[in-house]
């Protein structure tokens, strides 16, 4: 049986540890509630982009782009949006799992947003192209919009064929779901007539000063908008994972303490007793 | 009284504008347009200018819009904007200093001026200081 000082000295090191999962759990919480509104905010025009979008393409007939025809690379791009930092359970290892499903690792090269992600899919032989890692920390629309462009010229000098997202979708404080989202070619769900619109709605679009330009000046809004929107959800994500993790290990470090508290009271009551036998065992046999 | 439509202008940080309006004046790559209900369905790019927006009641309001573009529908308008401001948003210390700035680049012509940006903050600054000046 454990002694009183080791008991003792167990639950101490555990009560530190739950004052810590505590602090960070706060920390946490209010960061989600600020990331959390952050998301919310750019969530219209994270949505409206893509319905425009869809709706342009849709309409354009058989325009014939670039940008919306994979490129003749092999190679394929992904951007993968994880955090800095670990405790936040599950949160970078499903995005590493995710990726390291769908996508063949000796043809992908990775652009990296968070550092948890980027040692994850270097460990399982991803090549890391590109390392971003600070955005995270507070993402701007600019830094999507300059990785677009990174992204964008490796496109058209053909060294990669397709492009994609690897983010966390904030559903609400508890349900995130890691997906992974093709940017390039642009390929939009049932390209023309399931979203429910008449056919009369369906006049062909008129692009000025033409559809070649348009497309090249608004596909790459479309890919910074896509990544930027991705990044504050995954943010507000990483925040929801994190207090999660963090409540749930605040809540097993307050059982173990009570479990111990038990323990340690049983110990120090079978040790008074014991004292006591003694002593009365002493005074008996000096009386005798 | 011309139709109504909905106008909807967006920007990464916000919903800008969402509203019924008759008229949407702004600027392209290829000049400046106005729309009216019943468009043809076109999509340009948006270039640095003054965006007006005739409201139902006849009210105009101003901003200044930078990039983006804009989708016109027979039955709605929408304009994805990178950045949109309504005159009380613009500080116009900040845009004049701009100007300046952006002004000078362009006289002193240094090696390695990348005279394209220097020209579109110049125009940014000037729409920025015309919204605020109307």
């Amino acid at each position: 049986m454990a002694t009183m000082r080791d008991i003792k000295r167990r639950r101490d090191s555990i009560q530190s540890t739950e004052q810590i999962t505590k602090a960070m759990k706060l920390v946490a919480t209010v960061k989600l509630q600020k990331s959390r509104v952050r998301a919310e905010a750019a969530k219209p025009y994270f949505n409206l982009m893509y319905d425009t979008m869809n709706s342009i393409i849709s309409r354009s007939g058989a325009v014939r782009h670039k940008y919306l025809q994979a490129g003749a690379s092999p190679k394929k791009a992904v951007i993968t949006i994880t955090s800095n930092r670990g405790l936040a359970g599950g949160y970078n290892n499903n995005i590493v799992k995710l990726v390291n499903a769908e996508l063949p690792a000796g043809d992908t090269l990775v652009y990296a947003i968070g550092r948890k992600g980027r040692d994850g899919l270097a460990r399982r032989g991803f090549k890391i192209q590109g390392d971003y890692s600070e955005v995270i920390n507070d993402p701007l629309y600019q830094d999507a919009a300059e990785l677009t462009g990174v992204l964008l010229e490796a496109f058209t000098r053909g060294e990669i064929g397709e492009i994609y997202l690897a983010f966390t979708m904030f559903k609400n404080t508890v349900v995130h779901t890691p997906r992974l989202l093709k940017l390039l070619p642009v390929e939009l769900p049932e390209r023309g007539t399931a979203d429910g619109q008449e056919p009369k709605a369906r006049a062909v679009m008129d692009y000025e000063p033409d559809d070649e330009t348009v497309l090249d000046a608004i596909v790459p809004k479309y890919m910074s908008s896509l990544i930027y929107g991705a990044l504050l959800e995954s943010l507000a994500s990483e925040n929801g994972a994190r207090m999660t993790a963090m409540d749930s290990a605040t809540s097993n470090a307050e059982e173990m303490i009570e479990d111990l508290s038990l323990q340690y009271n049983r110990a120090r009551q079978g040790a008074i007793t014991q004292e006591l036998t003694e002593i009365v065992a002493g005074a008996n046999a000096i009386g005798n | 009284m011309a139709d109504l439509f909905k106008l909807k202008v967006v920007t990464p940080d916000r919903i800008f504008y969402d509203g019924n309006v008759s008229m949407v004046e702004l600027t392209t790559t290829e000049g400046d347009i106005g729309v009216y209900a019943n468009h043809i369905p076109a999509t340009a790019i948006v270039a640095p200018g003054i965006l007006k927006i005739h409201e139902e009641g006849g009210r105009v309001r101003k901003a200044a819009l930078m990039a983006g573009f804009i989708e016109i529908l027979q039955d709605q308008v929408t304009i994805m904007a990178e950045v949109a401001e309504w005159p009380e948003d613009i500080d116009v210390k900040r845009a004049d200093e701009a100007r300046i700035r952006a002004e000078r680049r362009l006289k002193d012509r240094y090696p390695g001026t990348d005279v394209m940006r220097a020209e579109l903050a110049l125009k940014r600054a000037i729409v920025r200081l015309e919204t605020k000046a109307k």
